[in-house]
C-alpha cells in the first residue's frame, strides 16, 4: 500500500558524523512506530509530545540496525506542515541507507526532488514570493535525477530495461488488439504463454535489484581489483589494507580457487570488497597468458583497479599491455619498493599513464594512508553531491524495480485465479510505466502506437 | 440577397449522427433549435458500415442513452442482428453490435426529428458564420438566407471540401454522391480557425444475388438481445435476426492488389490527406503485413429494403478495373457483381486542440463542434460528442454550468479529452485501450454512471431517474447482505458445491466469497441461498461483477480519487504561461496552446513533464493567493473546485 508519505536522506552522505532521514505526512508517526525501539519504557513516539527528542534503537524486526535519536515534530509547526519524523543515525552509507529502506519497506514513498520544499510551499510555510526559487529547485532537482538515472545504467542494462518494455508493450498490444478487435484476433491459450513470460521478466528484474551497479557499490563495496606482476607486493598490500584492527566483515572463497576476496570497512562506513589476483604468479607462459586473461576480464568487471608495480624492476611489455587495459577504468598505481633503488621514476608512468600515482612502500607501511584517502576522495569525498546522487538514484531505481516486480506478480496471480485477459493489461502497463521512470520515458501513446504497428485491426 | 429568416437560439449544421443528438439535446431542453442539412433524405445516414457499437462504441452508445440521448433507441427499433462480443473476456469489454437496416434507421431518426418540439428540420448549405465581437450572431446559407441566433454546433462531418476518390477518378462530392459543403471551409478560415485534412475509406457494395453464400460461413446474431437502450427490455426487443457471412481474401487477390499499387491514389500522391490506422484499406493491410496471406472478409446486409450487401475489411482507393478482379478473387465473390464502388474520401475537419471540454471553439463564444470535423471517426464517437456540444451550447444559453463529463466518469470523457488535449494527427477511434479505467467504466452500468447527470441536464426523466436510484439500493443492500450471510460446511452446501465443480468448503464461507470463485455465480447459489428475494437480472449483473472483480475494481477506484484531486485543481482562463519562468520552454508553448483547464488535463499534454506540473501547482497556489487578497474574501487556495459532473 502505497501512502502519501514521503521520505529522504537530509544530510549529504559520505562523510562521518551524522546522517538524517527525514519522513514527511500523515503516516510518519506511525512508521516511525513500526520501527522504533526506545531504550526503555514502551510509550510509542506518536504519543510523544510534539518538537522532542528521543533517544533508542531502529530495528528491522528482531535485529537492531543502528541506535539513534529521533525527533518528533507535529503538523503544523515543521518544514512541511505535515507530521514530521527526523531519524538521527550513526551516519555513513550503509547504515543511512538500511534505515532509508526500511522507512519505504514500512508505507513511505521516496521523495521527489525538491519535494519536501513543494509540501513546504503548497502547505503555505514557504513565503509566496519564494515561488520562483521553489519551481528552480524542483526543476534543477528533476534534470539532474534523470541525468544520474541514465548516467549509473550500465550500457547493458540500459538495453535490458528497454528490452523488457519493449516486451510488456508487445504482450500488453497483443491483448488490447483481440479486446479491441475479437473477430480478427484470437487470446486463445495466451494466459499460459503470458505467465511464462510473466515469470521470465520477474527473473530479470530481480536480477536488475541485486546487480544494479549502483547499488551494488554502496550494498557491497567498491569491487576492487588488486594487479601486478609476481612479487611486486600485492599480497602485502592485501595484509596492510586488511588490518587487525579493522573488521574484516565478510571473508568470502574467491569464485576461483586463485584469488582470494576480502571485504574492508574504510572510514565513514564505505567498504571495499578486495580482490586479489594471485594467479599472475605462475612463471609458465602459457600459463602467464592465462593468468593475464584472467586479470584482463576481472580489471574489466572492477569499479576499481589498484596497479602496483615494483619501482626496483623496469617496465616491460606486460605492464603495458595491463596499463593499456586499465585506460578507461577508475584506477590508482602504487609505485612500490621505493625504500630500494629506483629504476622506474615517477615521471617514466606519468608519460604513460593519466591515473593518480604513489609512491609506497609496503614493508614501511608507506604510502597506504595515501591510498586510502584517495580512495576515499575518487568514489565519494570529491564530490559530496555525486556520491548522494548516486545513492539516492539507486534509490530510485530499486523502488521503481520492485514496484515493477510487484505489478507483475499481479498479472501471474490474475491469471492463475482465472482471471480475463483484460484485467492482466492494468498491471502489465503498470509495470511498464515504472521501468519508464528509471529511463526517463513516459507511456504517452506507446500502446496505441504498438497495437497499429503489430496488428491488422480493423474494418 | 440576403434577407433575416427567422430567430433561433441554437442552429445545428448537419444532420448526421452528432447534428441529430445536438439539435434533440437543445430542443429537448426547451431551446429553439434549427437543423439544416444538405438533403432531408440524408438524415442519420450510415455512408459506411451498416453497424452500431462493437468494442468500445458499444460503451459510447449506452452512455449516450443513459444520458438521454436517441442512438441507442433508434438502433433499437431498427437492428436486425445484434450482437455481444468479447462474452469469453471480462465484463469490461463486453460489447454490443448491432446491424442496422440504413434505411429504417434513418427514417426513424427522421420521425424523431420531425416531432421532437422547438426542433426545426431545414434542408439548406450553410455558407458562412456570422460572429461580431467574437460572439455568434447567426448563420448564413447558399441562397442568402440569415438565421439570427445564440448558439451554433457544427457537424458537418466529412462534407468540408470533400472529394471521393478511386484510382484517377475523382467526384467532388461528399459521402454517397450527396453534395460537398465547399464554403464553409473558407468560413471557418476567416474566424482564425486551423484545419486539417483527414481520409477515410469504404468498400464496395455488392449485389446479393450475385454471392455464392454456399462458400461462406455464417454468422448468426445471439439469441438473448441485449437492449442498446436502458429503457427497453429485452422481451420487447425480439425479432427475426438476419445474418452475416464471413470469407477471407486469396494470394490472388493480395498479387491482384500488389501489381497495381501504383494506380492506388494513395500511393501516387493524389490523396494528401490522413487516414485512420484503424481502418485501413485493404491495400494498406496487404503491403503492411506482408506476411500475412490471408485477411477476414465479412458479409454484411445494408438493410431488409435492399440487396446491397457491404464487404467488411476490403475499403480500398483502387481503380474500379482493379476493384472488380480484387473483390472477384475472393471465394464466395467469383461472380460478385459491384453495386457501388469502394472510394476514400478526403475531407476538412478543424484542429480539436482548439475546443475546450464543453466542445465549444476557444476563440468565439457560443461556437461549438461535434463529430467528424473535430477530426474523430465513427457514428458513435460522432453522436456521443454530438449530445455534449448540444447539452453544453443549451447549458450556456441559459446560464446553467457546462457539463463536463471526465476520464473516470465515461468513455465520453475520454473521447473528448483525448481530441482536446492530445495532437490527433489521425482520424480518432475510440478503443477499450485508451480508457485508464475501463474496469469502472462498463457497458453494463453506464445507466448507473450517468443518468444522474443526465437527470440533472434535464433530459432524463423522474421515473427514469428513480429507477435507477431504486437500482443501485438494490445492488447496494443485496451485496452487503451476501458479506454478511455465512454458510457452514453443510452437507447440502459440500453437495452443491462439488456437483458445480468446485471444492467443498473447509469451513463456514460466506456467500459474497463464495460468489467470487470463478466457477460460482450469484446464480447457482439459490438452493443453499433461501432469505434471497427475487431480484432482476441487471441487478444480479452487477451483484456478480461487483464481487468477482472487487480487488481490481476497488484498486481503480483508488486511482480515480487521485486523478480526481488533479482534475479539481483549476487553471485559471487567462493563464500566462509565457510568464512563467520555471517551466521549460516545450511546456511552456503546449500550455499556451492548449490551454487546459486543470492541472489534471496540464498534465495529460505530451511535452508537459512532472516537474513542470509541480511548477504549475507552485504558480497555481501564488495565483489565488494573490487574488483572494486582492478581492479580500476566504478563498479556498487550493483553487476553484469543479463544480460539473457527480
Amino acid at each position: 500500500m502505497k501512502t502519501d508519505t514521503i521520505a529522504a536522506i537530509a544530510t549529504a552522505m559520505g562523510r562521518g558524523g551524522i546522517g538524517i532521514i527525514r519522513i514527511s505526512g500523515d503516516e510518519a508517526f506511525n512508521i516511525i512506530d513500526r520501527i522504533y525501539r526506545p531504550k526503555s519504557g514502551k510509550k510509542q513516539l506518536s504519543k510523544k509530545k510534539s518538537h522532542t527528542i528521543h533517544y533508542g534503537f531502529i530495528a528491522d524486526g528482531e535485529e537492531i540496525i543502528d541506535e539513534v535519536m529521533v525527533s518528533i515534530m507535529k503538523a503544523p509547526n515543521t518544514y512541511t506542515r505535515e507530521d514530521v519524523a527526523e531519524i538521527n543515525c550513526h551516519g555513513g552509507i550503509t547504515v543511512t541507507r538500511k534505515i532509508l529502506e526500511l522507512v519505504l519497506r514500512n508505507g513511505a514513498r521516496l521523495a521527489e526532488p525538491g519535494e519536501f520544499t513543494k509540501r513546504a510551499f503548497l502547505n503555505g510555510r514557504i513565503d509566496l514570493s519564494q515561488a520562483e526559487a521553489v519551481c528552480d529547485i524542483i526543476n534543477a532537482g528533476n534534470e539532474i535525477a534523470l541525468k544520474n538515472s541514465l548516467k549509473q545504467l550500465r550500457g547493458q542494462e540500459l538495453e535490458i530495461i528497454k528490452g523488457l518494455r519493449d516486451n510488456l508493450l508487445r504482450d500488453t498490444a497483443y491483448i488490447e488488439a483481440a479486446i479491441d478487435d475479437p473477430e480478427h484476433i484470437s487470446l486463445d491459450g495466451f494466459s499460459r504463454e503470458l505467465h511464462e513470460h510473466v515469470e521470465k521478466y520477474c527473473k530479470i528484474i530481480e536480477r536488475l535489484i541485486t546487480g544494479s551497479r549502483s547499488g551494488k557499490l554502496i550494498k557491497e563495496g567498491i569491487k576492487t581489483v588488486i594487479l601486478g606482476k609476481p612479487n611486486v607486493g600485492k599480497s602485502s598490500l592485501m595484509n596492510l589494507l586488511v588490518r587487525e584492527d579493522r573488521a574484516i566483515v565478510t571473508d568470502i572463497a574467491g569464485t576461483t580457487r586463485d584469488t582470494l576476496e576480502e571485504t574492508i570497512v574504510l572510514e565513514n562506513n564505505i567498504t571495499l570488497k578486495i580482490i586479489d589476483t594471485a594467479g599472475i604468479r605462475k612463471t609458465d607462459d602459457a600459463v602467464e597468458k592465462i593468468g593475464i586473461e584472467k586479470a584482463v576480464r576481472m580489471a574489466r568487471e572492477a569499479d576499481l583497479v589498484i596497479y602496483v608495480l615494483d619501482s626496483s624492476t623496469p617496465i616491460d611489455e606486460n605492464d603495458e599491455s595491463i596499463l593499456s587495459l586499465i585506460e578507461d577504468k577508475k584506477a590508482i598505481l602504487l609505485l612500490n619498493k621505493s625504500d630500494l633503488e629506483p629504476r622506474i621514476t615517477m615521471d617514466d608512468i606519468r608519460k604513460k599513464t593519466n591515473h593518480p600515482i604513489i609512491s609506497t612502500s609496503f614493508t614501511e607501511r608507506k604510502g597506504v594512508d595515501e591510498l586510502e584517502k584517495m580512495i576515499m576522495e575518487m568514489f565519494f569525498q570529491e564530490n559530496i553531491t555525486q556520491s548522494e546522487e548516486i545513492f539516492i538514484t539507486s534509490e530510485r531505481h530499486v523502488e521503481a524495480f520492485k514496484n515493477a516486480l510487484e505489478a507483475l506478480n499481479m498479472v501471474k496471480e490474475s491469471i492463475e485465479g482465472g482471471m480475463p485477459e483484460d484485467l492482466y493489461t492494468i498491471d502489465l502497463m503498470n509495470a511498464y510505466e515504472e521501468l519508464g521512470r528509471i529511463i526517463g520515458e513516459n507511456a504517452g501513446e506507446d500502446l496505441i502506437n504498438m497495437i497499429f504497428a503489430e496488428f491488422c485491426m480493423g474494418k | 440577397m440576403s434577407f433575416i429568416y427567422e430567430e433561433y437560439d441554437v442552429a445545428v449544421i448537419g444532420a448526421g449522427h452528432a447534428g441529430c443528438e445536438a439539435a434533440l439535446a437543445a430542443a429537448r431542453l426547451s431551446l429553439k433549435t434549427i437543423i439544416f442539412t444538405v438533403s432531408m433524405d440524408s438524415i442519420a445516414m450510415m455512408p459506411c458500415n451498416p453497424n452500431i457499437g462493437g468494442t468500445s462504441k458499444g460503451h459510447l452508445v449506452r452512455e449516450i442513452d443513459a444520458l438521454g440521448g436517441e442512438m441507442g433507441k433508434n438502433i433499437d427499433r431498427t437492428f436486425i442482428q445484434s450482437r455481444m462480443l468479447n462474452m469469453s473476456k471480462g465484463p469490461a469489454v463486453h460489447s454490443l453490435r448491432a446491424q442496422a437496416d440504413k434505411k429504417a434507421y434513418s427514417d426513424s431518426m427522421r420521425k424523431v426529428l420531425e416531432n421532437t418540439p422547438n426542433l426545426t428540420p431545414r434542408q439548406a448549405e450553410i455558407v458562412d458564420i456570422l460572429v461580431e465581437d467574437g460572439k455568434i450572431k447567426g448563420v448564413k446559407t447558399y441562397s442568402g438566407s440569415i438565421y439570427p441566433c445564440r448558439a451554433v454546433i457544427i457537424c458537418t462531418g466529412t462534407y468540408l471540401n470533400a472529394r471521393c476518390i478511386y484510382g484517377e477518378t475523382v467526384h467532388k462530392t461528399g459521402p454517397n454522391g450527396l453534395s460537398a459543403a465547399v464554403y464553409l471551409s473558407d468560413a471557418l478560415r476567416r474566424l482564425g480557425i486551423e484545419l486539417f485534412r483527414f481520409k477515410t475509406g469504404t468498400p464496395a457494395r455488392i449485389d446479393k444475388r450475385t454471392i455464392d453464400f454456399s462458400k461462406l460461413i455464417e454468422q448468426k446474431g445471439d439469441e438473448k438481445i441485449v437492449p442498446f437502450s436502458f429503457t427497453n427490455k429485452p422481451e420487447d426487443l425480439k425479432r427475426e435476426q438476419v445474418s452475416c457471412w464471413l470469407t477471407y481474401t486469396t494470394p490472388e487477390t493480395h498479387e491482384i492488389i500488389r501489381e497495381n499499387l501504383h494506380r492506388s491514389p494513395l500511393f501516387s500522391g493524389e490523396i494528401k490527406g490522413t487516414g485512420t490506422r484503424y481502418c485501413p484499406s485493404i491495400e494498406d493491410k496487404v503491403v503492411k503485413f506482408a506476411d500475412k496471406d490471408r485477411h477476414q472478409v465479412f458479409i454484411e446486409p445494408e438493410g431488409l429494403y435492399t440487396n446491397e450487401m457491404y464487404i467488411s475489411g476490403m475499403s480500398s482507393s483502387l481503380p474500379e478495373d482493379v476493384q472488380v478482379r480484387m473483390y472477384r478473387s475472393v471465394p464466395g465473390l467469383e461472380n460478385a457483381h459491384i453495386v457501388r464502388n469502394a472510394y476514400a474520401i478526403e475531407y476538412d475537419c478543424i484542429n480539436p486542440s482548439q475546443l475546450k471540454p464543453t466542445l465549444e471553439i476557444r476563440n468565439i463564444d457560443g461556437l461549438f463542434f461535434a463529430g467528424q470535423i473535430n477530426g474523430s471517426s465513427g457514428y458513435e464517437e460522432a453522436a456521443a460528442q454530438g449530445i455534449i456540444a448540444g447539452i453544453n451550447a443549451a447549458m450556456k444559453l441559459l446560464g446553467r454550468e457546462p457539463v463536463i463529463i471526465d476520464r473516470s466518469q465515461a468513455y465520453i470523457g475520454v473521447l473528448i479529452d483525448d481530441l482536446i488535449t492530445k495532437e490527433t494527427k489521425e482520424p480518432y477511434r475510440m478503443m477499450t485501450s485508451r480508457s485508464e479505467y475501463r474496469l469502472i467504466l462498463r457497458q453494463d452500468n453506464a445507466d448507473l454512471r450517468l443518468t444522474k447527470i443526465g437527470y440533472k441536464v434535464g433530459l432524463i426523466d423522474e421515473d427514469r431517474y428513480q429507477a435507477v436510484l431504486y437500482k443501485e439500493k438494490c445492488i447496494e443492500e443485496e451485496i452487503q447482505r451476501l458479506k454478511k450471510t455465512v454458510i457452514g460446511a453443510n452437507r447440502e452446501a459440500q453437495e452443491l458445491l462439488i456437483s458445480l465443480g468446485s471444492s467443498p468448503l473447509a469451513t463456514a464461507s460466506t456467500l459474497a466469497d463464495l460468489i467470487r470463485r470463478p466457477e460460482l455465480s450469484y446464480e447457482v447459489l439459490e438452493s443453499i441461498d433461501p432469505e434471497r428475494k427475487p431480484l432482476p437480472e441487471d441487478v444480479i449483473e452487477q451483484i456478480n461483477i461487483n464481487l468477482k472483480y472487487e480487488g481490481y475494481i476497488e484498486r481503480q477506484q483508488r486511482q480515480i480519487e487521485q486523478f480526481k484531486k488533479m482534475e479539481n485543481k483549476r487553471l485559471p482562463e487567462d493563464m500566462d504561461y509565457n510568464a512563467i519562468s520555471g517551466l521549460r520552454l516545450e511546456a511552456r508553448q503546449k500550455l499556451q496552446k492548449f490551454r487546459p483547464l486543470s492541472i489534471g488535463q496540464a498534465s495529460r499534454i505530451s511535452g508537459v513533464n512532472p516537474a513542470d506540473i509541480s511548477v504549475l501547482m507552485v504558480y497555481l497556489m501564488q495565483h489565488n493567493a494573490k487574488k483572494t487578497k486582492e478581492t479580500n474574501t476566504n478563498g479556498d487556495l487550493s483553487g476553484r473546485e469543479n463544480q460539473d459532473g457527480e
